[in-house]
């Protein structure tokens, strides 16, 4: 890939995403470099807010696979977009528990007062509207994300009006369990795999009650598992992999370059049988 | 709300759920000081083949819906064969309902990352990967700033606190496709390519990512992990059931006053779920209910007091899955609801196999008619037909699924079908949807 020549249309995107893509496809092992289409899909779609066709060259450059390859992910997977997004992404759940809690009638309401439907985004290019499925909170039912940050929990329609206000207008909403909100871009450099660049944004957001209620519920009358002793031997039948090497070393006569006492003692001072603690 | 009461308070036992109470252990020091880091230390010191038996012993089943018992997934990586191995985390999480494994990312990341370190070692993998859902961005966040911390720890990369381990491991992003939560469709994905499923055999254990022996477990399972390292098999088997052992986080939504995560031992009853979650809602009778999410069989109010555990569910007719219940009640419409799951299905269908694709495209227009009120009788049949082909001829698990809460409410709830074919029941949806409008 070091030497990859880009054609026109992957050249732009190139000048910009090379060091990123770089870092990306080494996660792979060598080789096995095409694991990283996924990430570099989400890459592109920092810079452009949608899978583009140069996008799609880029990719297929990057990794020196063919464009119809690309294509055929890139179509394949919800979160890479075909046309250009608003600067949010607001997600709506309506599959089956959220719909009948009220995010039908969420998303039907956005519908209206944003005069956009399902992957549309609004005159101003600020928000991209879509009904998501299950988006593994049911607990906080019905769920509103911003760019895919849990923005508003037990949403109502006028909760949902105020966040999508609020985010035209410029106005600070802080989401309900997600980072401060970012831009969809910006989420998009996350997705393909790199730290979020923000401080803080990491220890942001607190668990909410329906997370911790059961735990709470143990605390407050005092329950615990009992007879929890993290000392608890574990039985060993086989000495360590690197000791077995040393032995087998030995036993063969071939002077070990060091000796076996070098390594870690494979066990302390703990008696290795199975005996229990309790 | 009731209280609950003493005795099914007793039930609870906050393992894997303990540290969400400390708002701060999603950092590596925090988790050091709630026993982080400790289990790797006792696992880094025994042979990995007794690893591997430590977790047989206990008992441990996957969390991610088959239940498949992890020791014996882990004793499957044939051992010499000269060939990387790799671990794969599936947290994928999608299945309607399922909610457990995002806020497990999330507060308590390193208890992962530690679980990651320990079946790696066991499975003697050098690198493994986190699968993780594309729209969990802040679980992914939380988790990728603890595998920073935790090579800068020295607890990833080289020689492993000086074990002579090597372990890397990446947290690689979905990007919106509930079929890669299916292990194959999933190292399809990994590999860059359309998460669909493969054929099987051979199964990852002998060729899974990079065609090379591979563990796909679920978060729930490998993060269980440290604590059996910790507290030993007994104690593990101390909660739960003699076949379903250890403790299982229930998330409980819907019809509930307090929705939420409930981590008690398997074996535990709708029953008391319910009066641990403050009760049904006011106004709301219990009437049908996923026990593992929407593709394992619907159960009804008679069903409240089934074990919760994989055989007690398995013999009520239904499957534990991943124990995300979602209960609904009189004030609900079983058909309603169905539609709208199969929705879910037909778009989440990834176009392999005929019946699945097919299937659930037809469906899912008899559905809309139904509820549109223009419905007939024959329709019945042509669903259960439809889902009985479906079921057990589709390619993967995605399929037997979308035919699950189909051939369960036509079986339980007939009369709510006949409710909109004969007119007693108003329509639910506008002639607009019968055109395919979506
Ligand atoms: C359609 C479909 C979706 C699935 N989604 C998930 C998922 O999101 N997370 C998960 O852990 N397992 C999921 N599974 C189950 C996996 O295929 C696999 O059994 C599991 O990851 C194994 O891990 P375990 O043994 O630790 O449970 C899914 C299966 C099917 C058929
Ligand atoms: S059952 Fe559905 S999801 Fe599974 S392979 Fe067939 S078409 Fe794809
Ligand atoms: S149904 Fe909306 S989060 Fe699960």
């Amino acid at each position: 890939m070091t030497t990859v020549e880009f054609s026109p249309a992957a050249e732009p995107l190139a000048a910009k995403l090379l060091e990123p893509a770089r870092e990306i496809l080494a996660r792979y092992p060598a080789g096995r470099e095409r694991s990283a289409l996924l990430p570099l899909l989400h890459l592109v779609q920092t810079e452009e807010g949608y899978v583009s066709p140069n996008g799609v060259a880029f990719c297929a450059e990057v990794l020196g696979i063919n464009k119809a390859q690309v294509g055929a992910v890139a179509t394949f997977y919800t979160m890479y977009k075909r046309r250009p997004t608003g600067e949010y992404l607001v997600s709506v759940c309506t599959n089956t528990l959220c719909n009948v809690l009220g995010g039908q009638e969420v998303y039907d309401q956005l519908v209206e007062h944003l005069g956009v439907g399902h992957d549309e985004t609004t005159a101003d290019g600020k928000i991209t509207l879509e009904h998501a499925e299950c988006l593994a909170a049911c607990d906080y039912a019905p769920v509103v994300t911003v760019n895919y940050d849990f923005t508003v929990d037990q949403a109502t329609p006028e909760s949902a009006v105020e966040l999508v206000e609020n985010l035209r207008q410029g106005r600070e909403h802080t989401p309900a369990r997600g980072a401060r909100i970012c831009s969809l871009k910006e989420m998009q450099y996350q997705l393909a795999g790199f730290a979020d660049p923000r401080d803080g944004a990491v220890a942001d957001g607190v668990a909410g009650a329906p997370t911790l209620r059961g735990v709470r519920l143990a605390q407050e009358h005092g329950v615990a598992v009992a007879g929890f002793d993290p000392d608890t031997p574990i039985t060993k039948t086989k000495p360590l992999p690197k000791d077995e090497v040393a032995t087998k070393a030995e036993a063969a006569g071939v002077a070990a370059n060091k000796p076996a006492s070098d390594a870690k003692p494979a066990g302390d001072a703990r008696p290795s049988g199975g005996e229990g603690a309790k | 709300m009731t209280q609950p009461r003493q005795e099914v308070l007793q039930k609870l036992t906050p393992v894997l759920t303990k540290r969400w109470l400390s708002p701060d252990a999603w950092q590596i020091g925090v988790y050091e000081q709630l026993d982080g880091y400790r289990a790797i230390r006792k696992a880094l010191d025994v042979h990995p083949d007794d690893l591997i038996q430590l977790i047989k012993d206990s008992g441990l089943r996957g969390r991610g819906g088959a239940g498949f018992p992890t020791g014996l997934k882990w004793g499957f990586i044939p051992q010499g064969d000269g060939k990387p191995h790799y671990l794969v985390i599936n947290a994928d999480e999608g299945e309607p309902g399922t909610c457990k494994d995002l806020p497990l990312m999330t507060y308590d990341p390193h208890s992962l990352v530690e679980g990651a370190i320990i079946a790696s070692y066991a499975i003697r993998a050098n690198r493994a990967f986190i699968y993780i859902r594309g729209e969990a961005v802040h679980a992914a966040r939380r988790l990728r700033n603890a595998v920073q911390e935790a090579y800068a720890k020295g607890y990833l990369g080289k020689n492993i606190l000086g074990s002579g381990f090597d372990l890397d491991l990446v947290v690689h992003s979905g990007a919106g496709a509930y079929i890669c939560g299916e292990e194959t469709a999933l190292l399809d994905s990994l590999e860059g390519f359309r998460g669909q499923p493969r054929l099987r055999p051979p199964f990852p254990a002998i060729a899974g990512l990079y065609a090379s022996p591979t563990v796909v477990n679920n978060v729930g399972t490998i993060a269980s992990v440290p604590y059996i390292v910790l507290g030993g098999a007994d104690w593990w088997k101390s909660m739960g059931t003699e076949k379903s052992s250890g403790p299982m986080i229930y998330s409980l939504s819907g019809r509930v006053v307090n929705p939420g995560q409930y981590e008690c031992g398997l074996g535990i009853t709708l029953r008391e779920l319910i009066e641990l979650a403050g009760g049904m809602q006011p106004g709301h009778n219990l009437k049908f209910w996923t026990p593992g999410g929407s593709s394992t069989p619907l159960l009804t109010a008679e069903h409240i007091d089934t074990p919760m555990d994989f055989e007690g569910v398995a013999a009520a007719g239904s499957i534990l899955g991943t124990t995300a219940m979602q209960i609904f009640s009189d004030q609900d419409c079983p058909v309603y609801n169905t539609w709208r799951w199969l929705e879910f299905y037909h778009h989440e269908s990834c176009g392999k196999c005929t019946p699945c694709r097919e299937g659930n495209y037809w469906m899912v227009r008899t559905y809309r008619r139904i509820l549109a009120g223009h419905g007939t009788v024959k329709d019945l049949d042509t669903l259960q037909d439809t889902a009985d082909n479906i079921f057990g001829r589709s390619f993967c698990g995605l399929g037997d699924g979308a035919a699950t809460p189909v051939v369960s409410t036509l079986k339980w709830f007939r009369d709510d079908y006949l409710g909109y074919i004969e007119g007693r029941t108003a329509p639910r949806l506008s002639e607009k949807s019968l055109v395919g409008a979506h």
